[in-house]
């Protein structure tokens, strides 16, 4: 069974050295601790009786380099592991983003919501703790408390085997058993927490309902009943959960204690010398700090197993678009796009987003795309876009079958806006500069001015240098869509796919938008996906969809003499 | 940072108790560290000088007695820790969830309401850990090495000076290391988050780049960010990781000065074996608690960063409302101007409004015109920063009883579909609920839900669509039947269907109240019996013409 943290484990490979280097550094530094106990334990022991000073020359040396050893092995073991792990998550963030940007946006459905995708981010982020504190810290426990298993073995061996087994129940059991034990009770919580983790996000993202209707102190009283669920669950839990805490000290009090017994018994009947008992005492007193760590690890590893399974989830999705084996040659303008009988959808047994649909854009022809929200819309400019694969019809490009190109060639000739764009934490000329990084900034002011974002960008103290914040929190939602607009502009695309440019916007702001849009695309090829009918007169063909269907098409003037779906729509 | 806050002390309760509680644990576990030392020398002085296994046997039935004793305090103080952190949680919860309650939704509790919310859960956990693993090291680190210096002291003078030497210069080095690195640290770790800021940028823009081909080329960017930005981190982390070197340099190098220099006296007689191997074994237990201290130290920073920030917020007064006139309230305004502390203009400016009983009043204006905060206003979220209301006199909440809102967004709480509706109107019987959802439109889908009026709606009604939200909202305001009636957008983000069948429950609930409905979309002037216009905070208000019969 190969677990999600052991799949990314695998593609920590590269990094083995380093990797094995850090954890033969921690194992050194816990040596050294260990040994430095032991072996004064011996210098106490032998200075004891009485030899001379040339006795004692190593055991001092020894000493005084272990002590100084293990600061240095310490800092060498946290540099060589971070920078390890740091190379990983480099790898690991570029091994997820390339395998989200064949996902995106149509395989992403799962994670739509901005939430999700952050949690995601952070996900791979958390790999770095896998590796710091999850999976280095048990290989040097288990390299360090092998080898003073190994240096007590010589001394005696029944002894050696006492602590083999302390070592393991204090490193393996216990922090196993206080693993399960935190689950169980994290699990039979559960609940309680659930409901007091919705009562607080209720009482602090609905302050405004609650004083409306006077029900504040409902609230708190239910706040309170959730709160107190979860007391009662935490006193029930709180002693079985700290047996962990109780039975590492008690392993470790048992252990040196039965070493100390059998030391003694040994010295007694003469099998095990008495200089060698203290060291091999304060040996078993010291060991126990290789396993020191083992319980925060077992528990760092448990919560970095949901994040491992989430990113190898996204590691396994498949992919929405086939892309051919042999492409053909990147399409040539002017672009004709044809669309017969086209029906797909984004899971192979889901719900049919889109069906039969037959579409023709020609050079210079503008359709609009128009119906409610869920009536397929998105997934005909996803179709388009070849951000997903049609199902079943035909949808060609000068002829050919679309699926036959390489879908990023089929985007150097069909762009526009997607579905709420993006807009990123730069200034405003690199959001625009995006589009066509060799633009001149004669160019930029033109496809600024075309989507009369120009204005706005010359108010501006900084002009075009203004940083705009994350998601564009610094623009106006007129300035975002008039942003993603120009953008379109800018690129200069055979086919123009402008999904729900007005979207989020007030009326007015909708209805001025939809006119400089409609001037700035003369003459265009442009598929324009709207909810909003204001001004669709000037298009060539409006295309009503309604759950995945044509349900009338036809020039406006046409469909507005009707009493058919449009003007049930506009009305 | 402090490492611990005197007002959490102050406000929870537990905290004291928890923090007292530690130090008897703390006072215990010291006894019996040194306790095991003194032992754990006897034994082995003991069977060094030849004695038999059965006449160290009380020594070693008491080192094991020792290690029961010590598990068990280890038990208690760690399931001590869970409740109290439990006890200290629900007690900040509290007191963060009624003050922001008291301060109510017009003004903001020191973060936007998420933030709060995230804080008030996920940000309190981190105490789990402050409790748990770093306040008891805390105590021990001040108890053990003062018992450990004055056993010592006692034993071997000359070992004990050695201690109080070295000791002290742990924390010394570890601030020092810390002063010089802070700066740097803070700002590396500040770059890195924003590092991660980029990589979700980038994943979150995904299908925008795909469109303009510059997808592909972000994998080589993200790769290279990742790498010039660990190459500056490791640089800042040679220094940061010097406390750590410094600190485990310190504490073994202690030690070992300390064996070198018993076993050289012992050596020439000047110490008994017994003493030494006592001194030996304490060295290092006079260390260890600030070691543990040093590796707690991101658990307490958080811990106290989250405890903090509650505090802060606790701390922020709340301002009485003023109610002491007499006579009716009426709803009306008059030259209102409202300011709020962060913006230049005021949302309104110079209002004056007087709204007849049983009249509809339709204010249209674009967005961010002041139409939200004239309903704010009528429900005292806010108050005039100048000007009078004809309600200000009343009590807020007695204001309110006569108030009936519908938001745009209305907020679903995890309870069952009936308490949603019963929100206004908490003694509602089931009939009463039924009538109310029959009266909005919403009966019919409340019926095919799988436990009908007892279904939960799940987290802000996750479960149900945009237009049943809407209906339940109406709803609540059916049951609550009050005079006053507040609609703001009832219809926006609903499609055209939806909308409409919502506008026919909107007129059947407008019905004999007075009615301030404000929205963008002008079709709603045709229900009204006046109309006013918001622009830049400013209200005109259109009588209404003369209509031939």
């Amino acid at each position: 069974m190969t677990t999600p943290s052991v799949r990314l484990l695998a593609y920590a490979r590269p990094m083995r050295g380093r990797l094995a280097l850090a954890a033969l550094a921690g194992a050194g530094t816990t040596l050294a601790g260990i040994a430095l106990l032991g072996t004064s334990g011996f210098l106490l022991a032998r200075a004891a009786e009485h030899p001379s000073v040339t006795a004692l020359t190593v055991a001092v040396v020894a000493v005084r380099a272990l002590g100084i050893g293990r600061g240095v092995l310490r800092y060498a073991e946290r540099l060589v592991s971070h920078d390890a792990a740091f190379r990983v998550l480099g790898d690991l963030r570029v091994r997820v983003y390339r395998r989200l940007e064949r996902l995106a946006p149509a395989g992403l459905g799962r994670f739509r919501s901005g939430d999700l995708l952050a949690r995601l981010v952070s996900d791979v982020d958390a790999t770095q703790d896998l590796f710091l504190r999850g999976v280095l810290p048990p290989v040097a426990a288990a390299l360090a408390g092998g080898a003073t298993v190994a240096a007590c073995a010589f001394l005696l061996a029944p002894a050696a085997g006492v602590l083999a087994v302390g070592l393991l129940v204090a490193g393996v059991v216990v922090p196993w058993t206080t693993a399960v034990l935190a689950r169980r009770a994290a699990h039979r919580a559960s609940a309680a927490r659930g409901t007091l983790s919705a009562r607080t996000v209720d009482v602090f993202t609905g302050v405004a309902d609650l004083t409306a209707f006077g029900a504040q102190d409902r609230a708190l009283a239910a706040l309170d009943a959730a709160e107190a669920d979860l007391a009662a669950h935490t006193r029930r839990n709180a002693f079985a959960q700290a047996v962990g805490a109780g039975l590492a000290v008690l392993t470790s009090g048992a252990t040196v204690w039965g070493v100390l017994v059998l030391g003694v018994a040994a010295v007694e009947d003469g099998t095990l010398g008495r200089v060698p008992l203290a060291a091999l005492a304060l040996t078993a007193l010291a060991a126990f700090e290789a396993v020191a760590p083992l319980p925060a690890a077992a528990a760092r590893l448990a919560e970095t197993a949901a994040a491992a399974r989430r990113i190898t989830g996204v590691l396994d999705t498949p992919e929405p678009v086939r892309e051919p084996v042999l492409p053909l040659p990147a399409p040539e303008r002017p672009v004709t796009l044809r669309l017969r009988g086209m029906s797909a959808r984004y899971a192979a047994d889901g719900p049919w987003a889109i069906r039969d649909l037959d579409l023709d854009l020609t050079p210079g022809r503008r359709v609009a795309l128009v119906g409610a929200s869920g009536a397929g819309k998105s997934t005909v400019a996803a179709v388009l876009l070849r951000f997903l694969d049609a199902e079943r019809g035909s949808v060609t490009l000068n002829g050919r079958d679309l699926a036959d190109y390489a879908s990023d060639d089929v985007r150097a000739v069909v762009g526009g806006c997607p579905q709420d764009p993006h807009v990123f934490d730069s200034t405003v000329r690199e959001n625009l500069r995006l589009a066509h990084p060799t633009a001149t900034d004669d160019d930029l002011r033109r496809a600024a001015a075309d989507a009369r974002l120009l204005p706005w960008i010359e108010s501006l103290p900084q002009g075009w240098d203004t940083p705009v914040g994350a998601h564009g929190a610094r623009m106006s939602g007129g300035e975002r869509q008039r942003l993603a607009l120009a953008r379109a502009l800018l690129a200069d695309p055979a086919v123009l796919v402008l999904d729900e440019p007005t979207a989020h916007l007030d009326p007015a702001a909708r209805t001025a938008l939809t006119a400089d849009l409609l001037r700035a695309t003369r003459d265009r090829t442009v598929l324009l996906i709207t909810h909003d009918l204001t001004g669709l007169d000037q298009v060539d063909e409006i295309v009503v969809l309604d759950r995945g269907r044509v349900v009338q098409h036809g020039p406006h003037d046409a469909l507005d003499r009707h009493d058919g779906p449009y003007l049930h729509l506009t009305r | 940072m402090k490492p611990l806050d005197p007002r959490l002390l102050r406000r929870a309760r537990a905290a004291r108790a928890f923090l007292a509680a530690s130090a008897v644990s703390g006072l215990v576990t010291t006894g019996l560290i040194v306790a095991q030392a003194v032992l754990l020398a006897d034994v082995l002085a003991g069977a060094f000088a030849g004695r038999t296994a059965a006449a160290l046997t009380p020594s070693l039935l008491a080192l094991l007695a020792i290690a029961a004793a010590r598990a068990a305090v280890a038990w208690a103080a760690e399931a001590l820790a869970h409740r109290s952190a439990a006890a200290v949680k629900t007690r900040l919860r509290r007191d963060l969830a009624a003050h922001a309650l008291r301060l109510g939704p017009g003004r903001r509790a020191g973060g936007g309401p998420g933030e709060l919310a995230v804080l008030a859960s996920r940000g309190l956990d981190a105490l789990d850990a402050y409790f748990a693993r770093y306040l008891p090291q805390l105590v021990l680190a001040c108890l053990v090495p003062v018992a450990v210096l004055a056993v010592t002291v006692r034993a071997d003078p000359l070992s004990a000076l050695v201690i109080a030497l070295t000791l002290p210069l742990v924390p010394i080095f570890m601030i020092l290391v810390g002063l010089h690195t802070r700066a740097r640290t803070e700002r590396q770790w500040l770059l890195l988050e924003r590092l991660g800021g980029h990589f979700l940028d980038v994943v979150e823009g995904l299908a925008t780049l795909k469109v303009f081909g510059r997808a592909k080329a972000q994998a080589a960017v993200i790769g290279d960010i990742t790498a010039a930005h660990r190459r500056a981190t490791m640089r800042t982390l040679r220094v940061a990781f010097l406390s750590a070197f410094v600190l485990e340099l310190l504490a073994t190098l202690a030690v070992a000065v300390v064996a070198v220099e018993v076993g050289l006296r012992l050596l020439g007689g000047g110490i008994d074996y017994r003493t030494a191997l006592l001194v030996l074994l304490l060295a290092p237990e006079a260390y260890l608690p600030l070691r543990n201290v040093g590796a707690q130290y991101h658990a307490s920073l958080e811990g106290v960063t989250a405890a903090e920030r509650v505090l802060d917020v606790l701390d922020a007064p709340v301002p009485e409302g003023l109610a002491t006139g007499e006579g009716p309230a009426r709803p009306s305004l008059a030259n209102v101007t409202v300011r709020y502390p962060d913006r230049d203009r005021p949302a309104l400016s110079d209002v004056t409004l007087d709204l007849r009983d049983g009249e509809r009043l339709v204010v249209t204006g674009p967005s961010g015109a002041g139409k939200s905060t004239l309903l704010a206003l009528l429900l005292r979220f806010v108050e005039p920063s100048e000007g009078t209301t004809g309600f200000g006199h009343v009590p807020a909440e007695q204001w309110r009883r006569g108030v009936s809102w519908v938001p745009q967004q209305p907020h679903l709480f995890d309870a069952s579909v009936a308490d949603n509706i019963r929100l206004g109107a908490p003694d509602a019987d089931d009939a009463a609920v039924c009538r109310a959802a029959h009266l909005a439109g919403a009966a019919a889908f409340i019926e095919e839900l799988p436990q009908g009026y007892a279904t939960p709606v799940g987290e802000r009604g996750a479960r149900l669509s945009s237009g049943q939200r809407q209906r339940l909202a109406l709803a609540r305001a059916f049951l609550r039947d009050a005079p006053l009636l507040l609609l703001d957008e009832p219809t926006a983000h609903l499609d055209g269907g939806t909308a409409r069948e919502i506008r026919d429950t909107v007129e059947r609930l407008m019905a004999g109240r007075t009615v301030v409905l404000v929205t963008h979309d002008h079709t709603w002037t045709r229900a009204a019996d006046r109309v006013a216009e918001l622009r830049d905070g400013r209200l005109t208000v259109h009588e209404p013409l003369a209509v031939p019969a």
